[in-house]
């Protein structure tokens, strides 16, 4: 019960930090953290507005309790680019349109760095038609399923599949590295 | 969210010795459900014992079935190799649910021993008999399209919400459990209860008792095997009906085996063993798939709002047998 002293490496950063045990992960980075870039949209697990990577893999930081993730490595929006550089990704989203409000933009470009590293790994989706193959076919009809965990309330879901098929295979390659 | 103890299992002796005697202490998985669940006040558990650290391996046994430690996450399970190749309805299956991000948290006893997502088991302020035994139900009267159309009870209409279930049961898996009585084994088809009048009681698990894995037995006509989900939309929503189907067929064109399981319909993944056995022997065609559907569903009762589900799931059965058999359903 109350509090604990919880570690974790954020964006590359260790980091120590008395939190409530009930905390979300995603109220801990916003709250705790000043990490503001990862987004509160229903906070039940449907939107996937708080999606942030961890050792790589996209989850979503509302359903995930802070406590759990002790020790782990955690990326969000704010550890994608550097020394004032956009990542590849953030870069096409302003090329393609890939927001209105910009409110889920953190959370897809997370989930799309994550997807990225789970097609780079061969992980298969419902709509992969060949299971026994080596590498997955990536068409518009696999990127959208991939990322339907995140939901985008100004539609510009148009310019979001743009924006992440351009940068893919860049994606892929950082997915190896 | 009611506040709680949090403490990390080393192994299953170490998750069972903490949560021993004590009723209000619940594992805690992915915690996909149950922290959604606690900040909801549904579930105000006061220990949380964590079983994320018990084991996730997913192993292929000599008799050519599969053990997966019940940690394993859905993702791990379904881009297993293994279970593409032997069990595709098992990766679609799991494929088909929830999204990505959720699928990377979730862990295979998790999915198993998740909740009804009906509206009125969540809402705090609604007639409940699953959250507040003897309260009543407000779903019965209420908006029920997503409720049950076979095995419910005046008390409960709520179903299962799983998709990994539904394959595992038409697989005849076996669910090894740990617990302060020590180790026994259940078939996933027998694990999860109808309501009658006990809603609340969801499972044959007794106190304390946990998952330890999940034992897939061989199935070499499995390779001939999907999922279909129908749902509300393409992608990322709970099933209205779902089918998981296995087909053997016979050089003549008649059915040698069969394994058919329906989700979305039921408070329990529901083996549609009825259909199997009207199939056994049969023609591998439409009007067999359509009779064996009819005696399945024979029994099935709408209520206000899901009625169509009848429909629908005949209908499914028949797409997918369809599929399985190379015809265009």
């Amino acid at each position: 019960m109350g509090n604990a002293l919880m570690n974790f490496t954020i964006n590359g950063q260790s980091v120590e930090v008395e939190a409530d045990i009930r905390s979300s992960l995603l109220d801990l980075l916003r709250n705790s953290l000043g990490f503001t870039g990862t987004k509160k949209g229903c906070d039940q697990g449907a939107c996937g507005a708080c999606t942030v990577l961890v050792d790589g893999e996209r989850i979503n930081s509302c359903l995930a309790l802070a406590v759990q993730y002790q020790g782990r490595s955690i990326t969000t929006v704010e550890g994608l680019g550097s020394d004032g550089t956009l990542h590849p990704l953030q870069q096409a989203f302003v090329e393609h349109d890939g927001f209105q409000c910009g409110y889920c933009t953190p959370g897809q470009l997370c989930s799309a760095i994550g997807m990225a590293r789970e097609i780079e790994r061969n992980i298969p989706s419902v709509v992969t038609a060949d299971l026994s193959a080596d590498s997955v076919a990536v068409d518009e009809t696999e990127l959208r399923e991939r990322m339907s965990g995140n939901l985008c309330r100004c539609g510009a879901y148009n310019g979001i599949v743009e924006a992440i098929s351009e940068t893919l295979g860049k994606m892929q390659e950082g997915a190896r590295a | 969210m009611n506040p709680f103890s949090y403490e990390r299992a080393a192994d299953a002796a170490a998750a069972i010795g903490l949560a021993k005697g004590n009723a209000a202490a619940r594992y805690l998985g992915g915690g996909t459900n149950l922290v959604d669940l606690m900040r909801e006040t549904v579930e105000r558990p006061e220990m949380l014992v964590d079983v994320t650290g018990l084991p996730h391996g997913i192993e292929p046994r000599a008799d050519g079935g599969l053990l997966i430690g019940a940690s394993a996450t859905n993702t791990a399970l379904a881009a297993d190799s293994h279970v593409r190749t032997h069990y595709p309805l098992l990766a679609r299956a799991i494929l088909a649910g929830a999204s990505a991000q959720i699928r990377n948290m979730a862990t295979v006893g998790g999915n198993i021993l998740q909740r009804t997502r009906c509206r009125y088991f969540y809402d705090t302020a609604a007639a409940c008999n699953k959250r507040e035994p003897g309260a009543g139900c407000d779903a019965r009267d209420g908006f029920n399209r997503y409720h049950a159309i076979l095995g419910a009870s005046p008390a409960c209409v709520a179903t299962h919400p799983s998709d990994m279930c539904v394959a595992l049961a038409a697989l005849d898996a076996t669910v090894h459990l740990d617990g302060p009585d020590g180790p026994r084994s259940i078939a996933l088809a027998d694990l999860h209860r109808l309501p009658g009048d006990r809603p609340d009681i969801e499972t044959e698990l007794k106190p304390g008792e946990l998952i330890a894995a999940v034992e897939i037995p061989p199935l070499p006509f499995a390779r001939r095997s999907t999922y279909r989900k129908v749902r509300d939309r393409a992608s990322y929503a709970f099933a209205l009906v779902s089918v998981a189907a296995a087909l053997d067929l016979a050089e003549d064109g008649t059915v040698r085996d069969v394994r058919l399981a329906l989700g979305g319909v039921a408070h329990k993944p529901w083996r549609a063993s009825a259909a199997e056995a009207a199939l056994k022997g049969r023609p591998a065609n439409p009007e067999s798939f359509r009779a064996a559907a009819e005696v399945e569903l024979a029994a099935a009762t709408g209520l206000r709002d899901n009625g169509f589900k009848i429909e629908l799931a005949k209908r499914t059965i028949v797409a997918v047998l369809g599929d399985l058999t190379g015809d265009e359903a």
